[in-house]
């Protein structure tokens, strides 16, 4: 079910404190941020985030189609294993 | 015969059936644009009148878009997704399905069939 919009987009408040405040200070600055359940409003774009994927951060540059979505989203949690197909098969079967 | 939005023309059915041929449009939005046509459902495509195709067409063209525009748009939307790097995104580049269905087996639709892998 989608969110009300009465309550608005939801972001953590510490992340919000970083974005809104920051911007004069040090606005080109990553911010580094374990926030992964935030939404991207409008005013992070333009800005760089290193996103926690539980092991790392993942640097991601926030452009105007991502407005919307989750941070977590661009920050992918798990690493994709295939098999070592093409040499060792063809290799073993030779 | 009757030609409605590009190269559709199912013939000898109802109209409320005979219009869901048409990409984009299933029974509910057929039975929408013959009331605001005016044309009985229950009429067969090879009694309509000229005008009556007409004021079909007009309905279809000015509240739905159907076919091809239809299908650029949902190509465009998943294309947006996948230029995003964004986990949707990724899981239409590897073919696998995208609302977090299991994949521990099943999802075949989305994967395609088997492989023969497991034989060797």
């Amino acid at each position: 079910m989608a969110r009300s919009l009465k309550k608005g987009p939801f972001v953590d408040a510490h992340l919000w404190k970083k974005v809104a405040g920051e911007s004069q200070v040090a606005s080109r600055q990553i911010i580094k941020t374990w926030s992964r359940r935030s939404t991207v409003t409008p005013e992070f774009i333009g800005r760089t985030f290193a996103i926690h994927n539980g092991k790392k951060f993942i640097p991601v540059f926030v452009t105007e189609n991502m407005v919307g979505h989750k941070l977590g989203e661009f920050a992918p949690t798990r690493h994709f294993v295939t098999h070592p197909t093409d040499k060792k098969v063809k290799k073993g079967l030779r | 015969m009757a030609r409605i939005s590009g190269v559709d023309l199912p013939r000898n059915k109802k109209m409320g059936v005979a219009l869901t041929y048409i990409y984009g449009v299933g029974p509910v939005v057929a039975q929408d644009v013959l009331a605001r046509a005016k044309v009985d459902v229950h009429k067969r495509t090879d009694v309509l009148t000229e005008e009556e195709i007409a004021r079909i067409r007009d309905v279809i063209d000015s509240t739905y878009r159907v076919e091809g525009d239809l299908r650029r748009e949902i190509s465009m939307n998943i294309k947006r997704l996948m230029d995003l790097g964004c986990y949707r995104g990724l899981r239409h580049r590897k073919g696998l399905p995208v609302r977090g269905q299991r994949t521990h087996s099943n999802a075949r639709t989305r994967r395609g069939k088997r492989s023969s892998m497991v034989r060797r």
